[in-house]
């Protein structure tokens, strides 16, 4: 039941016609990110504003709404978001990945492929890849503008030079239809290959620093590397614990402080899934 | 044995519940009204309105309340409100010379036209500790104060103006941007940048105006004046062709006289900073116009020393204290799968290093 | 204005605007599709296709061009009414309806600049008809390839050229909608 004191979705209708202008512009030029007059939320700037605004400005009444936080449905800010959609739209929810036609995820994409006329919407806290490299805005637009991205491989040369290999491990930049360089928000590099030829509708959007962007299905996107240290999407060298599967994100979890752990999927629906179709990991029986 | 966690659902309705008895606290003491936070706590309320932009005092009590007194979650309310209101128009400029002052005072003049007022300041008295005020039920004897002047009480920096001491500051008919309604963009006009400043956090505005003080980017600023008083607020109703009255609003407002040895261009000449906040909030506008003063410096041609308060794209996109808290504290919300994904990393850097040591030894 | 101005505007605006922009934002990720929409009723001679999507998209905050005969009394205070764009030249233009003959040369409106290439201007040509024929499409939103039959070739093309500036397009036929972001590449068939 919607809750009749908002607009549905929340936003007034001015400010979803504001926002849907921004996502059609970073529809057409993917990866370049649209600046956007981003609204005072009921939640907290850096708790996924900008997603929940995209999502409100996308949602009509007959989707059905799954909400991810860290790959999962039951994480505290996940709950509360999947909440406030079901309060102020009246949406029906799901955890099921494949029911779902939108998502709104922090930090994963979901394990489960994605199919088409599926909507993915990302929180995403600092939008601008160069960001840590040049702090102003006024440079970094500069930079986008000329596809000067010598910074960025400066930056991972010398994590190679120093280290041996690239020492990003989330939020591992990409470029985008060989324009653009974009950050995928904070999720595990090993999430990177999903972002490039989805079948699904990808949005990105940054509450606080005002900015959406996109990637249309089945666009070309590339985590940035060099011909002798090809791009590595990596994991924990395990299978999970629960559902056996070896091809999932995984958590490390501690279970006893005798330094005893155990690795299950951080994607609860797709780990759920397996195990309900009889996949059993190491620890499986005896796990609840 | 393993277990999932659960019932996220579940954890956040008992935590509300919770926060609702704390807030409330003991049953046996009388609660709070919002026309006691209003009246008692009037200060409070001026900085949730200056801060939410929103001129309100009802709500901005109803918000401290219900924000236990955490006056950044009580703005942060306040501004979750006022993006649902429909923007219907905008005032014409409010007319600060014709404001019925409570507190007027000049630091660079004796004497002027309209007189000084103290007004209800805390300048004066010393900061010892009222014990009287823990007995509840103090009688008041009446202050004596002026019949408010309501002649127009013009603007010191006018005075300067007239004999060209000080850089004109012509009037624009050109409507200005709202930050509310447009995202950012930098370089922002001074008009843009006003309205960053009033709105943002009182300490950090605090802090940059003094750094200037203290000779990061400094603007040897003199407070022109320094005023407080309700102001009229009309607005053109088209259909009409004039401007009418629909309200008042308590105004703080500073003016400050700053040295300037002249430009190519310009003869030297005293130039102007600038601050203007909702309620009685007079060290917010006291650092206001420092913080605009200093923003200045490309425009009145000076040199960029490098300190932060001439850096506007660091005062701007640091300003705001709901932006600030937002995401300083969403590192408390989980990263499990960032985490991992670092932990792996170090220990295959680890694993790397310790591996080379020992094929070394 | 007259009292037909007043009429043919959503009736229930948050939910047909919502099923109405779900409809363009698939048109313009997936370049070629053909959908429908619903909910207006313009004055002559626009597209219901086309008034769902003025409706949705367009507001006090974005300034349209009516071109050829599209620049009518009728539809100006139809437009006025419900939505309070501003009406203004092509080059001021956030929004432009007209038949493709009518807004000729498209190089008058908006291509962006180079580091906002997001304020250009999308254009809503009016169409005969849609179907998936004629010119072949390829890049973001198009898994192999797709067909739509465009006005002409040669201008998508030198929009594409100019990525990532350019013009954005809508093409409305009846009920009917298609999109062609800048970023599609069209080959004459």
């Amino acid at each position: 039941m919607t809750d009749q004191a908002y607009n549905f979705a929340y936003l007034d209708e001015q400010t979803k016609r504001m926002i849907r202008r921004a996502i059609l512009k970073g529809v057409a030029v993917p990866g370049y990110q649209v600046p956007f007059a981003s609204r005072e939320m009921p939640m907290p700037y850096g708790w996924g504003t900008g997603g929940v605004q995209v999502t409100a400005a996308c949602l009509v009444p007959e989707d059905r709404l799954k909400v991810i936080d860290q790959g999962a449905d039951d994480t505290t800010n996940a709950v509360s978001i999947r909440k406030f959609f079901q309060r102020v739209a009246g949406v029906a929810v799901t955890e099921a990945t494949q029911e779902a036609t939108l998502i709104q995820t922090r930090h994963r994409i979901p394990d489960t492929s994605l199919s088409a006329g599926q909507i993915l919407v990302y929180q995403v806290p600092i939008p601008e890849p160069l960001r840590f490299l040049e702090p102003r805005e006024s440079e970094t637009r500069k930079m986008h503008e000329l596809e000067d991205y010598g910074l960025m491989h400066v930056k991972l040369y010398e994590d190679i030079a120093r280290h041996g290999q690239i020492a990003t491990s989330y939020a591992y930049p990409v470029k985008v239809e060989d324009r653009y360089v974009m950050d995928p928000s904070p999720i595990p590099k090993f999430d990177n290959p999903k972002l490039s030829n989805s079948p699904a509708l990808q949005l990105f959007g940054a509450g606080r620093e005002q900015r959406i962007y996109a990637l249309p299905p089945f666009t070309h996107v590339v985590s940035l590397d060099f011909d002798d240290h090809p791009f590595v999407p990596s994991k924990a060298d395990h299978a999970c614990d629960l559902c056996d599967a070896s091809d999932s994100y995984l958590d490390e979890v501690i279970i006893d402080d005798q330094g005893g752990r155990m690795f299950v999927c951080s994607d609860t629906d797709y780990c759920g899934g397996r195990r309900a179709a009889g996949h059993v990991g190491r620890l499986g029986e005896e796990a609840i | 044995m393993y277990v999932a966690v659960k019932g996220g659902e579940r954890a956040i309705d008992n935590a509300h519940a919770w926060l609702a008895a704390e807030r409330r606290g003991d049953a046996a003491v009388a609660e709070l009204s919002l026309a006691q936070i209003r009246a008692q706590l009037s200060l409070a309320v001026n900085r949730v309105m200056a801060e939410g932009s929103l001129y309100d005092a009802d709500l901005a009590a109803l918000a401290i309340k219900q924000s236990r007194g955490d006056l950044i979650e009580a703005i942060f309310l306040i501004r979750a409100y006022r993006t649902t209101l429909p923007r219907l128009g905008a005032s014409v400029p409010v007319e600060t010379a014709q404001m019925a002052v409570i507190r007027r005072v000049s630091a660079t003049f004796k004497d002027l036209p309209g007189g000084q007022v103290l007004g209800p300041t805390f300048d004066y008295t010393h900061r010892l500790l009222d014990f009287k005020l823990a007995a509840e039920g103090e009688a008041l004897a009446a202050p004596a104060t002026a019949a408010a002047d309501l002649a127009d009480v013009p603007h010191v920096t006018g005075f300067l103006n007239r004999d060209g001491l000080i850089e004109a500051n012509p009037r624009s008919a050109a409507q200005p941007a709202d930050l509310t309604r447009e995202p950012m963009e930098l370089p922002a006009s001074r008009a843009l940048r006003l309205q960053a400043i009033t709105r943002g956090d009182e300490g950090f505005i605090l802090s940059m105006a003094y750094s200037t003080q203290r000779g990061y980017g400094r603007t040897h600023a003199f407070v022109g004046e320094l005023r407080i008083g309700m102001v009229a607020v009309e607005m053109e109703i088209p259909e009409l062709g004039f401007a009418v009255e629909i309200g008042e609003i308590e105004l703080t407002e500073c003016e400050t006289v700053n040295q300037f040895k002249g430009s190519k261009t310009e003869p030297p000449q005293f130039t102007r900073g600038y601050g203007l906040v909702f309620g009685q909030t007079e060290r917010k506008a006291i650092a206001m116009s420092l913080v605009d003063r200093s923003l200045r410096w490309a425009e009145l041609g000076e040199e960029n020393s490098g300190a932060p308060a001439q850096d506007e794209e660091f005062v701007l996109m640091h300003a705001d204290n709901i932006q600030a808290t937002g995401f300083l504290e969403h590192i408390k919300l989980p990263h499990y799968v960032d985490f991992q994904s670092e932990l792996e990393l170090v220990r295959k850097l680890r694993a790397e290093v310790l591996a080379g040591t020992e094929a070394a030894e | 204005m007259t009292l037909l101005a007043l009429q043919g505007g959503f009736a229930d605006a948050p939910i047909a605007s919502a099923h109405a922009f779900r409809a363009a934002l698939t048109a313009l990720s997936q370049p070629g599709q053909i959908l429908s929409v619903t909910g207006a009723a313009p004055p002559a001679p626009v597209s219901v296709a086309a008034g769902v999507l003025l409706l949705t998209l367009v507001d006090g905050t974005t300034p349209v061009h009516l071109a050829g005969r599209y620049d009518c009394a009728a539809l100006r205070d139809w437009l006025t009414f419900h939505t309070g764009a501003p009406l203004v030249a092509p080059e001021a233009a956030s929004f432009a309806l007209g038949t493709w003959a009518d807004l000729q040369p498209v190089g008058r409106f908006a291509q962006g600049l180079p580091d906002y290439p997001d304020r250009s201007c999308t254009l809503i040509v009016e169409m005969a008809a849609l179907s998936n024929t004629g010119s072949r499409l390829t890049g973001p939103g198009i898994a192999d390839h797709a067909r739509l039959n465009l006005p002409e070739v040669a201008a998508f093309q030198a929009n594409r050229a100019r990525f990532p500036l350019g013009f954005d397009a809508f093409f409305t036929a009846a009920d009917q909608i298609a999109g062609l972001p800048r970023s599609t590449h069209v080959e004459d068939f």
